[in-house]
């Protein structure tokens, strides 16, 4: 078992895949060190949210990810 | 009554506004909305498809968060929101939300406010399609400004 990291929007075009696999446990300095460069580049944007639990983190550096979580990254939404 | 849809499939508006009229006898007003792919002239020109993704845990709980609050906001009797993810061409409804009340300022109100809040503040990502590739469409200064009048 592991971490599943999902990326949303333009995340995905950027990861070159919709989602990776993380050993458990995940924190937010695991978190950049998995997603790649450009990733983690964005993530440390203000507008970049991170979702647990299907929650948005009000604080996403204190992601505490365990065995069998999903994580999603959410980029600035564009809807309607 | 509050009715709040995901669909993957094209929908017919009428089809959905009719019956949640018609749930709502005594009503003072009933106020539509619908939002449709964009074509045709200026930047919009070249636009051959567009595509909505979402993220499931969160979409749709944050899109009936968002009807609850705009019942007990604009005194509703009824709110009908419902939003296309998926593919779609030009001229297809993307988007709709119907509100009755018993007068017709909170409808119209209420419209707008889901409104504003769909196009800058639910989970969903919109690209298009043209010629040469994919593009993803970025929020604008504009869907922030609309959405910041709600919070006076």
């Amino acid at each position: 078992m592991a971490v599943r990291i999902i990326f949303l929007g333009p995340l995905a075009d950027m990861a070159g895949k919709q989602s990776v696999e993380a050993d458990a446990p995940l924190d937010w300095a695991g978190l950049l060190d998995v997603v790649g460069k450009e990733v983690a580049a964005q993530l440390g944007e203000e507008r970049v949210n991170v979702a647990f639990g299907g929650r948005v983190l009000a604080d996403k550096t204190q992601l505490r990810a365990k065995d069998g979580d999903e994580v999603a990254l959410l980029p600035p939404v564009s809807g309607g | 009554m509050k009715d709040v849809r995901l669909l993957t499939e094209e929908f017919i508006p009428g089809t959905l506004v009719g019956p949640f009229t018609q749930a709502h006898p005594g009503l003072g007003g009933v106020c539509t909305f619908v939002g449709e792919v964009r074509g045709g002239e200026g930047q919009d020109m070249g636009v051959e498809a567009l595509e909505l993704s979402h993220y499931e845990p969160l979409t749709l709980p944050t899109m009936e968060t968002l009807a609850d609050t705009a019942i007990e906001r604009f005194d509703l009797m009824g709110l009908l929101m419902v939003h296309r993810v998926g593919k779609m061409r030009v001229g297809e409804p993307i988007v709709l939300v119907s509100a009755t009340a018993r007068h017709r300022r909170g409808a119209i109100d209420a419209v707008d406010f889901c409104m504003d809040h769909l196009k800058a503040a639910a989970w969903f990502w919109k690209r298009e399609k043209r010629a040469d590739a994919w593009h993803w469409i970025e929020p604008r200064a504009d869907d922030y400004a609309d959405l910041a009048r709600w919070d006076k």
